[in-house]
């Protein structure tokens, strides 16, 4: 049987339908896709991801061992700010992406992919060396995402101490709605301004009830999604994964070569980097009839060249998008390829991320 | 709870059929569109293809899955609802009436004799829950 969050019965009560999704009961959907997103790219929604893991490194070490663990330089977040990070195996493929937060140099908080629970815990355990210990909170915590223009007026709303001069990847902790004990951080994975929220379990239904009896739309996965994509954010798994590097993935932004030390994995993305990339992940229109979807061949003059990783209709633009790994020379910027939809070949251009440009910027 | 007319012919794999004489007109049903979520996409035949019964002739995606169509019965295809190829959203509020999706000559009309009616359907979908 499927796992459910805190908030499985409220999913119930709002009429989601949920499907399991890395062995969690998860809400796909309650009103509709289509309205959800529209509500967080004009208004607020809410989310449920509770599913996600949460593992701490704590310790006289704790810094140096996370600086080894992750792709970004943790050197240049500060306490009390976020860095979104990569952890890598020796190969330099993608284990999880995940979001640091540091308390301080000896207490790092750490969000993981609900697939990167025990993965991540295990990796980070068996790799961190003396001086750093690695704990296991995921069921400690639950999590809400409130996300759109309109989701910091409502966040600090509720919040003591209030969080409204929260910085861009910066958290706070807090009392939400009467929950103690919260982590409030101005992150989200919609494109949009918004908080993510760690609850303690007890409290989850509380604070969603507040949110949502104060306007919050309750979203579900698929809007999720939808949003994500348009911003051209990944999604492990999908996007992402240990047979692709960060490099070939667009993510040489949180990749810190030069870092002192460097990091598992750092050895094989310079030398992939000195001999090039052979592909990369690409966003693109279909420009033909059809939407392309996760796993559908990317074709060159009938050849399978690459791969369709993610790809939906997008809500905003109403044309089909997607990101797809092709040959390196076929991933410029108006390079004309076509994706293999039910056995036939149709049209597609790759164009520049985000599909839809937002305000939040890509991270810190 | 959606209806379902009782003027319509229904498939388990919850597609409609209006007959009238040796014409049918073919839809997804409410239960189907509710199932697949917003519907986004839609592909359908030409005019002039044939249709065989329980074949798919066609596609519907929502923004999450892709469906087939399976037609309930065989025949050629005499029209096809552009306006809905183009607005395909139209489904998610009118799946039985402008959510209409081809108009089908049938080879055999007796096939229609085989669909199941409104109130077989609604008990199909009820122990479908």
């Amino acid at each position: 049987m499927a796992l459910r969050t805190p908030l499985y019965q409220a999913h119930l009560a709002a009429g989601a339908r949920l499907v399991e999704f890395a062995g969690f009961d998860m809400p796909v959907q309650y009103q509709g896709v289509l309205e959800e997103h529209a509500a967080v790219r004009e208004g607020v929604g809410i989310f449920d991801v509770s599913h996600m893991g949460e593992l701490t490194v704590e310790g006289p070490r704790a810094l140096e061992a996370a600086q080894r663990l992750v792709t970004n330089d943790l050197n240049k977040c500060a306490d009390g700010q976020a860095q979104y990070n990569a952890l890598l195996n020796e190969k330099g493929g993608v284990i999880d992406d995940i979001i640091v937060y540091r308390h301080s140099p000896q207490r790092l908080f750490i969000c993981v992919n609900a697939s990167g629970r025990a993965k991540d815990f295990d990796w980070m355990k068996s790799h961190a060396g003396e001086g750093a210990r690695v704990e296991q909170h995921s069921d400690d915590w639950a999590q809400v995402a409130v996300q759109g223009p309109k989701a910091a007026a409502l966040v600090d709303s509720l919040c003591e101490p209030r969080v409204a001069d929260l910085a861009y990847y910066h958290f706070r902790q807090s009392t939400v709605a009467g929950a103690r004990g919260c982590i409030v951080a101005r992150t989200g994975y919609t494109g949009e301004d918004g908080f993510e929220v760690f609850c303690p379990p007890d409290g989850a239904r509380k604070l969603w009830d507040a949110f949502v009896s104060r306007g919050a739309v309750p979203c579900g996965l698929g809007a999720r999604d939808s949003l994500r994509l348009e911003v051209g954010y990944r999604l492990y798994g999908n996007d992402m994964d240990e047979e692709h590097t960060p490099l070939e993935a667009g993510l040489a932004w949180i990749v810190k070569l030069d870092k002192p030390g460097g990091f598992i994995g750092s050895e094989a993305l310079i030398r992939q980097k000195k001999e090039g990339l052979k592909r990369k992940l690409a966003g693109f229109k279909v420009t033909g009839k059809g939407i392309a979807r996760h796993g559908y061949p990317a074709l060159r003059q009938g050849a399978r060249v690459g791969e369709v990783t993610s790809g939906t209709m997008s809500p905003v633009l109403k044309e089909p998008i997607g990101l797809a790994y092709l040959p390196a020379e076929l991933s410029k910027e108006g390079t004309p390829f076509d994706v293999e939809i039910r056995g036939k070949p149709v049209a597609a251009v790759v164009v520049k991320t985000p599909f839809v440009t937002k305000q939040a910027a890509k991270g810190a | 709870m959606a209806t379902y007319p009782e003027s319509l012919k229904y498939t388990k794999e919850h597609e409609w059929a209006r007959v009238s004489g040796n014409v049918a007109t073919v839809g997804i049903t409410a239960y189907a569109k509710d199932q697949l979520g917003d519907v986004v996409y839609l592909e359908l035949p030409e005019p002039g293809a044939t249709v065989k019964k329980g074949e798919p002739f066609g596609v519907v995606e929502s923004t999450k899955a892709v469906s087939e169509l399976f037609a309930p019965i065989s025949g050629k295809v005499l029209k096809v609802n552009k306006a809905l190829v183009d607005a395909p959203e139209i489904i998610n509020d009118d799946p039985h009436e402008k959510g209409w999706m081809v108009e089908v000559e049938m080879s055999n009309p007796a096939d229609a004799n085989e669909l199941l009616s409104a109130k077989q359907y609604e008990e199909l979908v009820a122990s479908d829950h």
